[in-house]
């Protein structure tokens, strides 16, 4: 450190000081001292100590709920009001905060994640997460028991989504939303249409093919188009890595334009994308958008995925009992049909059918909203994964996501 | 330090206090609290994070604290290729943006120093790309640049592009977005310290029958190196780190990926924190050392 004053005298004098204030051994002590309360204030990060515990519910004396969701995922009028949710508010005198912000599982589940293993309230007491991700959240015993006497119109339930593998009886979680991953495509482009997986890795195709980077739906179309059941527990490590080559090879050939969320919407109407797997409501949206139907969606002949995205109240919400009342509320088969008519995804709600048959016809033979049992047996849930696999088959996508 | 001494073209100079006064250190208060509190800390904190390990049986997201230092080996050899893009890109970038923002800046500075209102009327052109969401505008660039667009179609008929190419999910897209996007950064640094271009300097070369681009050469670029300095670094650092542009869902692809998205995967896709923090110390340190060269090479002892 004893190397020449420059000449310049502002310079200079910065140089002497900045050397005075290095030898001060104060100044040392001082810096270790900050130091030291960093290590202490990072040390406060927490970690996962034990399972949290319900909060108090005060739901008798505050009529106050806050619910989030992901966007376009609830009936809305033009003026930005939420029909259903108004007529709820005045039958309840609840009031509901709905807030739109959850984009990404993951990303939601990494900003609240602290607050949640902590048992603190999170800013919402309830949203709805993916079930893959709600398994997780139930694993951690993040979510709280739901009261079935508060929620009598459970027993409007689809059967067949009564008894996941990962909360049996749904003691934890109840579904808001269902829907297909499949295969769409643009009518113009290509009015032969797409029938299966190896259509989408046509030559003519080449860069104009997005798939969504949700990886159960991908990959589990992938798989299924092998032939592996993903419903079931008979496939793994070796099964999944053959599908992750076909995805890898058309993705390093350029097949694949980009492995992309909601934002595959904005591909096929720039026409950098004419043919995805997609989500199916997102295709109804497009078309009503586009004024017809431009683009259609199909579930590929080897099988499409079926999704569910479900209430869940965390540990730290002290609203339970409100968010109960919600629940109920969602489960009449009115206000599901309601729903379901604006949202183009599959309710829930067993009788939401036949009350859309007579207020919606146009949705109500629509096959996307409203399957019937042909269409389900096409369409397949992604098994629970343990959370080694969850770990090994999510790098294996991400990797393949982020290229070499 | 090397930041200080652009600002040192100033009159004459101040005596510093030779004391030190109470008032001073309890002014200074505030700022080392608030440096200790969101800088050093999240930084410890990164640092220590990278050296975390997985709770044995654990679940997703369950890290320990252990010095696992071959998190930093694992990183560096999966994500080498994004490293590379990353400074690659970002230094094509850089250049490109003084290319652009160089001449801006002269014109703005010296040539329109006669007409004020148009002066201050481009600076804010300049600027006006700010009062905009920086990721509208880069979706405007991807729509602007997608498949069924006038350009592209004109480039294909021109040859330019092959009649399957594409622009967008392109090294080009990627950094024309990050050129675009940090221009701002690199034109006002040089166009401070142009504004202030003594031109009888410019007359004093032409006097002495140096060429327009000898009086360039020696005397205007000279005289504006600090804000080239400052521009450079402005554009360079953030566009190594940037993950908006090379992302998917903006102008990359998969085959553009950068450091940044290798991060953001990490972090946000995986809950994978000890090599997303290990990725991130790492990118800290090699800007550190790329910059630190830079700043050495162009010789701020030369500029003062």
């Amino acid at each position: 450190m004893t190397r020449q004053l420059p000449q310049d005298p502002i310079v200079r004098e910065l140089v002497v000081q900045a050397r005075r204030m290095q030898f001060s051994r104060r100044n040392i002590l001082q810096g270790a001292g900050i130091g030291a309360g960093a290590l202490a204030l990072a040390a406060c990060a927490p970690t996962s100590a034990g399972a949290p515990k319900p909060a108090e519910d005060i739901s008798a004396t505050d009529k106050t709920l806050t619910w989030s969701n992901w966007p376009a995922y609830i009936d809305e009028d033009d003026d930005g009001n939420y029909p259903t949710l108004v007529r709820f508010q005045d039958q309840t005198g609840i009031s509901v905060e709905y807030k739109v912000d959850i984009d990404d599982n993951n990303t939601y589940y990494g900003t609240i994640k602290d607050q949640l293993a902590l048992g603190q309230f999170t800013g919402a007491d309830t949203f709805c997460l993916t079930e893959w991700m709600v398994a997780r959240l139930i694993r951690f015993g993040y979510v709280q028991d739901l009261d079935a006497a508060n929620i009598p119109n459970k027993k409007n339930l689809a059967p067949a989504l009564l008894n996941p593998d990962f909360d049996p009886g749904r003691a934890k979680s109840l579904p808001w939303q269902n829907g297909f991953a499949g295969l769409a495509w643009n009518t113009e482009e290509i009015p032969a249409g797409i029938k299966s997986v190896d259509d989408l890795w046509k030559p003519a195709l080449k860069g104009k093919v997005t798939v969504l980077s949700e990886m159960r739906d991908t990959m589990g179309i992938l798989l299924l188009s092998q032939g592996v059941d993903i419903s079931s527990e008979d496939w793994g490590t070796d099964e999944y890595q053959a599908a992750i080559a076909v995805l890898e090879e058309n993705v390093a050939s350029g097949q694949i334009f980009g492995i992309k969320g909601n934002e595959y919407m904005q591909d096929f109407v720039s026409g950098d994308a004419i043919a995805a797997i997609a989500w199916s409501g997102d295709i109804t949206v497009l078309n009503a958008e586009a004024g017809y139907e431009k683009w259609k969606f199909a579930l590929p002949e080897t099988g499409g995925t079926l999704w569910g995205d479900t209430f869940v109240v965390p540990m730290g919400s002290p609203r339970k009992a409100n968010a109960e009342t919600l629940m109920n509320y969602y489960y009449e088969p009115e206000v599901a049909a309601e729903v379901a008519a604006w949202v183009n995804y599959i309710t829930p709600v067993v009788g939401a059918k036949e009350v859309a048959a007579e207020k919606f016809p146009e949705v109500a033979d629509n096959q996307l909203i409203f399957p019937d049992a042909d269409t389900l047996s096409n369409a397949h849930i992604f098994r629970t994964l343990d959370s080694a696999d969850d770990q090994a088959f999510n790098a294996e996508f991400q990797r393949v996501k982020l290229g070499a | 330090m090397a930041f200080a001494a652009f600002g040192s073209t100033a009159g004459p100079v101040e005596q510093a206090p030779r004391r030190r006064s109470w008032v001073a250190l309890v002014l200074l208060l505030p700022g080392l609290a608030y440096l200790a509190l969101f800088f050093l800390t999240p930084l410890v904190s990164l640092v220590l994070t990278s050296f975390q390990e997985p709770v044995e049986f654990g679940d997703v997201g369950q890290f320990q604290q252990a010095f696992k230092i071959e998190n930093y080996a694992t990183v560096i050899e999966a994500y080498w290729p994004h490293f590379l893009r990353a400074f690659g890109y970002a230094i094509v970038a850089t250049i490109a943006a003084l290319l652009i923002g160089y001449p801006l800046a002269y014109f703005i500075g010296v040539k329109c120093r006669s007409k004020p209102l148009l002066q201050a009327m481009l600076l804010t052109l300049v600027i006006a790309p700010f009062f905009i969401s920086f990721l509208l505008r880069t979706l405007a660039w991807k729509q602007l640049m997608a498949d069924d667009t006038p350009l592209v179609q004109a480039l294909k008929s021109l040859s330019v592009l092959p009649a399957d190419g594409h622009l967008t999910g392109t090294a080009f897209s990627v950094i024309f977005g990050l050129t675009y996007n940090f221009l701002p950064f690199m034109t006002l640094p040089i166009y401070t310290t142009l504004e202030r271009l003594d031109t009888r300097y410019l007359e004093a070369g032409a006097d002495l029958y140096a060429s327009p681009a000898t009086t360039f050469w020696k005397v205007t670029l000279p005289l504006s190196l600090p804000g080239i300095v400052s521009g450079t670094l402005l554009t360079f650092i953030p566009a190594s780190g940037d993950y908006i542009n090379a992302s998917s869902s903006f102008l990359g692809s998969a085959q553009t990926q950068m450091v940044g998205n290798a991060i953001e995967a990490n972090f946000l896709g995986l809950l994978n924190y000890p090599e997303a923090a290990a990725l991130s110390v790492i990118l800290m340190g090699l800007i550190l050392v790329i910059v630190g060269i830079y700043v050495r090479r162009t010789g701020t002892e030369d500029l003062l």
